[in-house]
């Protein structure tokens, strides 16, 4: 059985999986409840100063749903902790104290006022926990007030309530970031340059879920009225997996530890995280559409995966996919792909014809000897993928590489065998060849 | 006496009275609207899909489904019913088994076709639920007139696209109501709630079209008057003649023809009314047999038989058929042909049928003899098109109407379609069809 221990920033918890700064992580009810299921840390939910904020009192949440009712993406327009915050540091420390093993992070929302973070920050170390985070992140409700996604849009304002709180506190500091920004690469290395020892991020994106069409009423409405909420579920995972990305593979922030969240759901999407570069991963959404025993399959899947594959620690992963990632120019253009269609598990359905046709290459045919009949013609195929992305039946088609002095049907020329990219390209007139 | 299932002889009420409602309610619940959802999101979206290739009315299938996922139940229902005005009573009575369904990809791996079938009768059942503006209008009028004559569903479809087209329509039945098989011949539980009237009622409103029940052509009116005083025929006939069984008849009570038997539970102002036999023989293996087999345990008899010749592949019933007639209690017994109808004190007692097998491709006897008991003997062996009432004007082959492709008769003016016309297999579907492409056809010859 692999192992699962992790250590993040010196913070021990028997598995990666935190539960992320929500209203999962509200109280201690709850947080029991998730330990006792086996989660490995949480993030309490954010908490401010006093007097607490105050919640609407109607729908906070809304849901993107499939065909079949399973929720693909989710949002909300809850705010920070809308408890006194001696009540939250009271309980903090009543479950630290009962569950030394997992990891207790505070998340916390302050004025960028440096007498708010030097009044708060030794409150929240003397409960005992492990770590702080610092929301810049909150799209709604507290941006408006001057924090949350507020800061987060404003590295300065990064750097500087980061270098406070290293200043006031010994524990360590991991600065949850927007993605309601253009370049998260920016904030990430504010963040480091602060001395904040990590970065965690995604956090939810501007959203409006719809609108319902008889009232001519946005989604969801209080009362009359909505507002944009915050966007998270399985739908972010791409976007918060290449903003999780960026920071990894950039020179400046490279190393810099990330706890990783959007739309982590299976233990699937936490391999993925955690290959490219994040020490632990943050779950809510898929813990407030299942309830909190999916953590279970979660590092059961997870435990299994690295069995099979020979990982002994989750520490063997992190980052192990990130020298995959490149930029567009660096991409060999001497290789060739081309698509293929099983027909023993085809069923006919047409599909990679139609959309090869309207929208691509007309590389499909649609009949043969009069027969309906869907194959790959390879002197059209540009291996553009479609076709594989749209095929409803698995593995039915799949693509092949065309191997070294192979012909290249569509071209008529030999595919070389060396690695060239754009930059050398000849079409280039920046090209190296050219010059 | 306390009349029961066990009675012998044949009675009305063997069932406790609030026992029929359920026998006879809707034989398939429909979807609802999550199963509805679930359901059309496994429709592949097939490119030039094999289940519209399947349909003799050619509906959009992927994209009337698709307009069920969408939310667009409107526009799923105009999809269907711009294809086969009928739409509803087909979502019904359609062997989708071996037509739309048998094509769907989804078969191939997983052997479970999208329930085409259901879905249509959800997108049409909840359009003439809520039907708001008409879907389909008149075009300006033509001063063109067309008579129709049966207002069966080929009858009915041509009436309807002639309607569309602007003609201006008289649709005569031999019947007090329309709707030919669809009122008359179909089990009470696949059309419940008046649903095969209510469809015709919608049909109708489009206007242009005159209604004459209770005409039967070769009695009240005649085919030569009808092309003197119309611009074009269509006959939509049905077929009015029950074969017979092929032996002697004695002169007994509890022999009659199935679709009589339908015809009778269909009209009945309480199924309750209705005598049935203790033990039932259906002689015969089509929808018929099973219809009115399955009808026959549901009023209460207590055994019911269908006794079929060849063998369970030979039955024009399909596979579904047959199950659903096992399912509701009823004994398929094959390779038997009926030999002396028994009889006594002029009651039919039971039935002597002689074993068969098929040798060289013939259908043989084998000399042996069993006899069912039965105190009814239902007939149903197929029916046949009665011509007479055509007088000697049209072509007729096989006793059937001869007509090319588009319905056109040997008479420039007539048009023919459903079980009347030459060719084809007897389906609802497939006499709608006739009827919307005849429609078409007589659109154009009055156009030219």
């Amino acid at each position: 059985m692999a192992n699962l221990n992790t250590e993040f920033l010196g913070i021990k918890s028997p598995n990666p999986f935190w539960l992320a700064s929500a209203p999962p992580t509200d109280k201690e009810y709850n947080v029991v409840r998730a330990f006792e299921a086996g989660w490995g840390g949480v993030v309490w939910k954010t908490v401010g100063q006093d007097p607490h904020v105050v919640n609407v009192y109607g729908p906070r949440y809304s849901a993107l749903l499939n065909g079949d009712r399973r929720v693909i993406g989710f949002n909300n327009i809850e705010l920070i902790s809308d408890r006194p915050l001696q009540t939250n540091l009271d309980e903090i420390k009543r479950v630290k104290r009962a569950w030394p093993d997992r990891a207790m992070i505070v998340s916390i929302m302050v004025p960028c006022e440096e007498e708010a973070w030097k009044q708060i920050l030794p409150r929240v170390e003397d409960t005992g926990c492990d770590g702080i985070e610092l929301n810049f992140g909150c799209p709604h409700g507290m941006s408006e007030r001057g924090m949350g996604a507020s800061v987060g849009q404003v590295p300065e304002y990064i750097e500087m309530v980061a270098r406070w709180c290293k200043t006031y506190t010994r524990l360590p500091v991991i600065v949850k970031l927007t993605p309601n920004i253009t370049d998260v690469r920016y904030p990430a290395r504010a963040a480091k340059q602060g001395g904040a020892d990590a970065v965690s991020l995604i956090n939810t994106i501007n959203s409006i879920m719809g609108v319902d069409l008889d009232t001519m009423t946005m989604v969801p409405s209080v009362g009359k009225q909505g507002s944009h909420g915050g966007y998270c579920g399985t739908a972010v995972k791409p976007i918060a997996l290449n903003m999780v990305t960026e920071i990894a593979r950039d020179a400046q922030t490279a190393g810099l530890p990330i706890s990783g969240i959007g739309g982590i759901s299976t233990w699937r999407d936490a391999a993925e995280f955690i290959a490219m570069g994040c020490g632990t991963v943050q779950v809510c959404t898929a813990a407030m559409v299942y309830g909190f025993r999916i953590i279970e399959d979660l590092c059961d899947g997870l435990s299994n995966f690295m069995d099979e594959r020979g990982y002994a620690n989750v520490g063997d992963m992190v980052g192990k996919a990130v020298p995959s990632v490149t930029g567009w120019s660096s991409l060999n253009m001497n290789h060739i792909e081309k698509a293929v269609i099983n027909q023993d598990s085809c069923i006919q359905c047409g599909r990679c014809h139609v959309v090869c046709e309207d929208t691509s290459h007309q590389a499909i045919t649609a009949t043969k000897d009069g027969k309906r009949h869907f194959e790959i013609k390879e002197d059209e195929c540009v291996g553009c993928n479609l076709c594989v992305s749209i095929c409803p039946v698995p593995n039915t088609i799949t693509m092949r590489t065309l191997k070294p002095g192979e012909i290249d049907l569509r071209s008529g020329m030999p595919v070389p065998g060396e690695y060239a990219n754009w930059t050398v390209h000849p079409n280039n007139p920046m090209s190296s060849a050219c010059a | 006496m306390q009349i029961d299932s066990s009675t012998p002889g044949v009675h009305p009420a063997r069932l406790p009275l609030n026992q029929y409602d359920h026998n006879f309610c809707d034989s398939h619940a429909s979807l609802n609207l999550a199963q509805a959802k679930i359901e059309a999101d496994r429709c592949y979206y097939c490119f030039d899909a094999p289940c519209q290739t399947a349909c003799p009315t050619g509906i959009d299938v992927p994209g009337f489904i698709r307009r069920i996922a969408d939310d667009n139940i409107r526009g799923s229902a105009d999809l269907i019913l711009s294809a086969n005005p009928l739409g509803g009573i087909c979502a019904r009575v359609c062997p989708t088994e071996v037509l739309c369904e048998q094509a769907c990809v989804r078969n191939t791996g997983e052997d479970k076709p999208v329930e085409i079938g259901l879905l249509q009768r959800y997108a049409t059942d909840k359009f003439f639920e809520m039907r708001g503006a008409p879907l389909f209008t008149r075009a300006a009028s033509t001063g063109r007139k067309v008579a129709v004559v049966g207002a069966g569903p080929a009858g009915l479809a041509c009436a309807h696209g002639l309607a569309r087209l602007g003609h201006d329509v008289v649709l005569m039945d031999a019947n007090p109501k329309l709707g030919g098989l669809n009122e008359y011949g179909l089990a009470t539980y696949k059309t419940t709630n008046g649903f095969a009237q209510k469809e015709i009622d919608w049909l109708l409103s489009i206007g242009g079209i005159e209604v004459r029940n209770n005409t039967r052509l070769g009695t009240n009116v005649q085919l030569d008057t009808l092309t003197r005083e119309f611009d074009a025929v269509f006959l939509g006939l049905g077929l009015a003649g029950v074969n017979a069984i092929g032996i002697e008849e004695p002169q007994a009570a509890g022999v009659r023809d199935a679709v009589e038997f339908i015809a009778e539970l269909r009209q009945a102002r309480a199924y309750s009314t209705v005598p049935v036999g203790r033990k039932v023989v259906v002689v015969g293996g089509g929808m018929t047999a099973v219809d009115a087999a399955v009808q026959s345990k549901k009023l209460g008899a207590q055994s019911v038989t269908i006794v079929y010749r060849r063998g369970s592949a030979d039955m024009s019933a399909s596979g579904y058929e047959q199950d659903w007639a096992q399912k509701n209690g009823v004994h398929i017994r094959h390779w038997a042909t009926p030999k002396a109808l028994l009889a006594e004190s002029g009651r039919i007692t039971g039935v002597q049928f002689g074993y068969t097998r098929v040798e060289g491709g013939k259908l043989l006897e084998t000399g042996e003899l069993f006899t069912l008991e039965a105190d009814i003997v239902l007939k149903a062996i197929g029916q046949s098109f009665v011509a007479q009432p055509l007088g000697s004007t049209l072509e007729l082959r096989q006793g059937r109407i001869v007509t090319d492709d588009e319905g056109r008769t040997s008479n420039a003016k007539v048009w023919a379609g459903g079980d009347c016309r030459l060719g084809g297999r007897d389906l609802t579907v497939e006499a709608v069809e006739h009827g919307k492409v005849a429609a078409q056809s007589i659109h154009a010859a009055l156009s030219a």
